[in-house]
C-alpha cells in the first residue's frame, strides 16, 4: 500500500534512471553510427557469423544449465546447515571469482585442471600415459561453471533464507519428509529466482571472450563478442561492430523473454520475521549428502583459488604493495569501484521502487505495465552491450571537449555501473519486495512516511541487502579491465590494468602477486557485504 | 552523478600537475602501453631526449600498436599527437590511407634492419623475428624448421595467438603463407593437432607457457634474452627454423598536424641515434634498428640469428589479410 504521492515519485525515479541508461547507451551507438568509416562493402551476415552465433548460444545454454543445476544442491545444503563449519567463509569465498580478472581465473583453473595441473599429475601417477585435455567446449564450460556457480548458489541461498520461519515450524509439526519439504517449500522458493539467475548467467556466458578463446582450443570456439572486438579494435569497422552488437542483443533478448515466460510462483505470504530454525535434515544420509555437496563445491572453488594464492606468494608482495604505482592504482580502482557501486545501487533502487509502485497499483494500465516490463528488461540487457562499443562511442562524443583521458575515470565508472546493475537488481529486488510486503500495510495504516519511514522502517531491513549489492558491484568493477585500454591510461591505472601490463612484459611473477592482492581486496569487500550476516540470522 | 563530476575534476587536476612547465616546448608522442611502463624504454628515452632538446617529452600510452592506429582514426586531424611510435610494418598501408602522416625528410642511412626496409614516412626503431620459444626442461629435440613444427609429434603442444586479435598471430599467419604459399591451409590443418589453444593476445599465450602448461609458444627470437638477463636462466630458448623467420619491424612517423615539426624531426633523428638505440634491447626486448654505442649484452649474442628474413609488403598484407584469415579459420575449424 503506497500513497499516491509515493507511487508517482517511485515511478518518476524509475523513469529517470531508465532515461539515463537509454541515453548513455544510445548516444554511444549514435556516435559510432554517424562516424564515417568509409565503405566497407563486406557482407555482415556470412556463414561465419551464423556459425559463431550458433556456438555462442550453444555454449551459453550449456554453461547456464550446468551452473544453475549444480548450484541447487549446494544452496539447499548451505541453507539446511546454518552451523556448518566455516560456512560464512565459504559464502564469502563465493564472491571472489567475480572480482578476479578472467585471465587470472583461467590460469588458476589451468593450475588444477590443465595438462600440467594437479588433476593430471594425479592421473599420470595412477598410470595414465597421456594427460586429459580440457581445451575445447569442456574447458569453456568448466570455467563458466567456476565463475557462475558461486553466483547462482549465493542468490538461491538468499532466496531460501528469506523463507519465513513459520514454514519450518509447520513442516516439522506436519512431519513432512525431505522430499515434501523440497517440493512444497524449497523448490517454490528457488523456482522464483531461477529465471532471473539463469538469464543473468546466460548473458555473462554469451558475452564471454577471453575464457572462450584461451580455453576453447581454437577458432572453432568463437563468440560474437570476439567478432565485435575484432571489428572495432582490429579492423575498425564501427558499422559492422554495431550490427553484430544488435544481433547479440536481439537474439539474447529473445531467449531471456522465453526464460521469463516460465510461470512465476505465487507470492509467499507475509511473515513476522521470526528467527529461522530448521528442523529437517537430521538423518545421517541427509547430513552426508549435504556435507558432500558443500565440500565438493568448496573444493571446486578453493583449489583454483589456492593455485592463484600459491603463485601469488612467490612474488615479492611487500615490494609490490609499497610501490607508488600500486598505491595509485589501488586508489583509482577503489574510487571507480565505489562510484560505480553507488551509482548501480541507486539506479537499482529507483528501478525496483518503480516496479514495486506499479505492482502496487490496483489496476495498472497498459502503459504502466509496459514501463514495468521495460524497466525489468533494460536493467538486464545492458549487460549485452559490449564495453568496447560503449567506450569507443563515448570517446567519439567527448573528443570535441578536449583530452578524453580527463573523462576516462567517470566513463569507466559509468560503464562498470551498467555492468553491475543487473546483479544489484537481482540482489535487491527480492529483499525489497519482501520488505514492502511485510511492512507496507502497517506503515500505511500508521501513517508513517517520508524520512521517518526511510529511517525507522526501511533502513534496518534494507541495510544488509544494500551492502551486499554494493559489495557485488564493487567486486565486479574491481576485476574489470574493460574500456580502460583505449583511453591512454597514464592517468588511469587500475589494478586489473596493472596485472595485464605486468603480464604483457614478461613479468608473470608480479602479475601473480597483484592478482593475489586483488583477490584479497575482493574478499575484504564481501566481508563488508556480509557483515552483520550472523546478526541478521539471529534476529529475534 | 556528483561523484563522477568530482572524479573528472580530480583527473583534470592531476593532468595540470603533471604538465607543470607549460612555458617550454612540448612534444607529444603516442605509443603503446608497455613502451612507457616504468621498466620500459619510455622513462629513459624521456630523460635522454629532454637533456638535449630543451623541451618536455609527453608520452601517451595506448594499449597496443593496433589500438594506437584506431585511436588516430578516431581523433583524425584533431589528434594531440606530434609523433606516433609503435606501429608495425603490417599496419603501414592502413595508416597511410588515413592521410594523417607526413614524409619524414630526415637522413635515415643509420637504419639497418634485416631485409633492408625503408620508407619515406615510417622510420624503423627496432625489430624482432617471430620465433617458437620452447621450454628446454620439457622439449629435448625442438623443431628445426617450420616443416618439423607442422609435422612433428602432436602430443608436444604449442600455444599461438589469434590473427584476428593479435599481431604475433598475424605474424605466424604471414610466416606460414610465406613458406607454404597456396599449401598453407593444408599445413594449418596438420599444425592444428599440435596447437593447444589460440589466445586473444601475446600475454595469455606466454602466461600459459611460463606456467608450464604448454612447452612451446609463438613469441620472439629475443624473448630468451629477457629470461637470461632478468631471471638468470637459460631454460627458455628460441628454435631456429631453417626456412627463415618472419620479421616484425616497429616504426614511428611524424603527423601532418604536428605543432612543432622541427622538434618532431629532431626526435626522429634522435630515435635512430645510439643514445636511443642503446636503451631499446634491454627495456623493450627487441633488436635495435640502428647502431648502438656499445656492443649488445652477451645474452643477445646467444640468440637465434635467422639466416633468412621474411617480410611481405604492407599493401599485399592489407589486400589479402581478410581472405587469409578466412582461409585460416576454415582450416582451423575443421574437425
Amino acid at each position: 500500500m503506497l500513497t499516491g504521492v509515493e507511487r508517482r515519485r517511485g515511478i518518476a525515479f524509475g523513469m529517470a534512471s531508465l532515461l539515463g541508461i537509454v541515453l548513455f547507451i544510445g548516444l554511444a551507438l549514435g556516435a559510432l553510427l554517424s562516424w564515417d568509416a568509409g565503405t566497407s562493402g563486406e557482407r555482415l551476415f556470412t556463414a561465419y557469423t551464423w556459425r559463431i552465433l550458433r556456438f555462442t548460444l550453444w555454449q551459453a545454454t550449456l554453461s547456464t544449465v550446468l551452473s544453475v543445476g549444480l548450484a541447487i544442491p549446494v544452496a539447499l545444503a548451505l541453507a539446511r546447515r546454518p552451523n556448518f563449519l566455516g560456512r560464512i567463509w565459504i559464502i564469502r569465498l563465493m564472491a571472489v571469482p567475480m572480482g578476479l580478472p578472467v585471465l587470472i581465473g583461467a590460469l588458476g583453473l589451468i593450475g588444477i585442471w590443465g595438462r600440467q595441473g594437479m588433476l593430471n599429475g594425479l592421473l599420470l601417477k595412477l598410470g595414465l600415459d597421456q594427460p586429459v585435455s580440457i581445451y575445447g567446449l569442456s574447458g569453456i564450460l568448466l570455467a563458466h561453471v567456476f565463475f557462475n556457480l558461486p553466483l547462482a548458489a549465493r542468490l538461491m541461498l538468499a532466496a531460501l533464507e528469506r523463507l519465513p520461519a513459520e514454514y519450518w515450524f509447520l513442516s516439522s509439526s506436519l512431519g513432512m519428509k525431505s522430499l515434501s519439504i523440497f517440493r512444497f517449500i524449497e523448490w517454490s522458493a528457488i523456482r522464483g529466482v531461477i529465471p532471473g539467475i539463469a538469464g543473468l548467467i546466460f548473458m555473462l556466458c554469451a558475452t564471454s571472450f577471453t575464457l572462450v578463446l584461451v580455453l576453447g582450443g581454437g577458432p572453432a570456439a568463437t563468440t560474437l563478442e570476439v567478432a565485435i572486438y575484432q571489428a572495432l579494435r582490429f579492423d575498425f569497422e564501427p558499422p559492422r561492430a554495431i550490427a553484430l552488437s544488435f544481433l547479440q542483443i536481439g537474439v539474447t533478448a529473445l531467449i531471456l523473454i522465453a526464460i521469463s515466460l516460465f510461470p512465476a510462483p505465487e507470492d509467499s505470504s507475509a511473515d513476522v520475521g521470526r528467527a529461522v530454525r530448521r528442523f529437517d535434515g537430521k538423518t545421517p544420509t541427509a547430513r552426508l549428502w549435504d556435507c558432500l555437496a558443500i565440500l565438493l563445491a568448496t573444493a571446486f572453488l578453493i583449489l583454483p583459488l589456492a593455485s592463484i594464492i600459491l603463485s601469488g606468494l612467490k612474488a615479492d608482495l611487500w615490494n609490490l604493495v609499497t610501490s607508488p604505482i600500486f598505491l595509485r592504482a589501488a586508489l583509482t580502482s577503489l574510487t571507480i569501484a565505489f562510484t560505480a557501486g553507488l551509482l548501480a545501487v541507486t539506479a537499482a533502487l529507483a528501478i525496483i521502487t518503480a516496479r514495486n509502485a506499479i505492482a502496487d497499483m490496483k489496476l495498472p494500465g497498459a502503459p504502466a505495465k509496459s514501463l514495468s516490463t521495460l524497466l525489468g528488461g533494460m536493467s538486464s540487457l545492458v549487460l549485452l552491450v559490449p564495453p568496447v562499443v560503449l567506450g569507443t562511442g563515448w570517446f567519439l562524443l567527448l573528443q570535441p571537449f578536449g583530452d578524453v583521458a580527463r573523462f576516462a575515470p567517470a566513463l569507466v565508472a559509468a560503464i562498470n555501473m551498467l555492468m553491475a546493475l543487473p546483479f544489484v537488481v537481482r540482489v535487491l529486488a527480492p529483499a525489497m519486495q519482501l520488505h514492502h510486503k511485510r511492512t507496507g500495510r502497517l506503515t500505511a495504516s500508521l501513517g508513517i512516511s517520508g524520512w521517518a519511514k526511510l529511517w525507522r522502517i526501511d533502513r534496518p531491513a534494507l541495510t544488509k541487502p544494500l551492502l551486499v549489492g554494493l559489495s557485488f558491484a564493487m567486486a565486479l568493477s574491481l576485476g574489470d579491465l574493460g574500456a580502460v585500454a583505449l583511453f591512454g591510461s597514464a592517468d588511469l591505472t587500475t589494478l586489473p590494468w596493472l596485472v595485464y601490463s605486468r603480464l604483457s612484459s614478461y613479468r608473470t611473477n608480479d602479475a601473480d602477486g597483484l592478482a593475489l592482492i586483488l583477490g584479497v581486496i575482493c574478499l575484504i569487500l564481501t566481508m563488508i557485504g556480509t557483515a552483520g550476516y550472523r546478526k541478521a540470522n539471529d534476529r529475534g | 552523478m556528483r561523484s563522477t563530476i568530482f572524479l573528472s575534476i580530480a583527473a583534470a587536476a592531476g593532468l595540470c600537475f603533471s604538465s607543470a612547465s607549460a612555458q617550454e616546448k612540448t612534444l607529444t608522442i603516442y605509443t603503446y602501453e608497455s613502451f612507457i611502463a616504468e621498466w620500459g624504454p619510455g622513462p629513459k628515452v624521456k630523460e635522454a631526449f629532454e637533456k638535449t632538446c630543451g623541451c618536455v617529452l609527453n608520452m601517451v600510452g595506448i594499449a597496443d600498436g593496433v589500438a594506437l592506429l584506431t585511436r588516430l582514426k578516431l581523433e583524425g586531424e584533431s589528434t594531440g599527437a606530434d609523433i606516433v611510435l609503435g606501429l608495425d610494418t603490417n599496419l603501414i598501408s592502413e595508416a597511410k590511407v588515413t592521410g594523417l602522416f607526413e614524409t619524414h625528410g630526415i637522413d635515415t642511412s643509420a637504419v639497418n634492419v634485416p631485409g633492408g626496409y625503408t620508407d619515406d614516412t615510417f622510420i624503423p626503431y627496432d625489430y624482432g623475428h617471430f620465433a617458437v620459444v620452447y621450454d628446454t626442461q620439457a622439449i629435448k629435440n625442438p623443431p628445426k624448421s617450420l616443416k618439423e613444427l607442422v609435422e612433428g609429434d602432436p602430443s608436444q603442444k604449442i600455444a599461438i595467438e589469434d590473427p584476428r586479435t593479435a599481431t604475433p598471430g598475424l605474424g605466424l599467419l604471414l610466416w606460414m603463407k610465406s613458406v607454404y604459399g597456396d599449401q598453407a591451409p593444408e599445413a594449418w590443418t596438420k599444425l592444428k593437432n599440435r596447437i593447444l589453444t589460440v589466445t586473444p593476445g601475446w600475454s595469455e599465450a606466454y602466461g600459459l607457457f611460463t606456467k608450464g602448461e604448454v612447452p612451446m609458444v609463438l613469441s620472439y627470437a629475443t624473448s630468451p634474452a629477457y629470461h637470461l638477463i632478468e631471471e638468470n636462466t637459460d631454460r627458455y630458448q628460441a628454435a631456429a627454423f631453417s626456412e627463415g623467420h618472419y620479421i616484425q619491424i616497429e616504426v614511428a612517423a611524424l603527423l601532418r598536424t604536428a605543432s612543432d615539426k622541427d622538434l618532431a624531426r629532431q626526435f626522429l633523428s634522435f630515435m635512430i641515434s645510439p643514445a636511443f638505440q642503446d636503451i631499446i634491447p634491454t627495456t623493450n626486448w627487441m633488436m635495435p634498428a640502428a647502431k648502438t654505442s656499445q656492443p649488445l649484452p652477451e645474452a643477445f649474442g646467444k640468440l637465434v640469428q635467422p639466416q633468412k628474413t621474411f617480410l611481405m609488403g604492407s599493401d599485399e598484407v592489407a589486400k589479402n589479410r581478410r581472405a587469409w584469415i578466412d582461409e585460416w579459420l576454415a582450416a582451423m575449424s575443421m574437425n
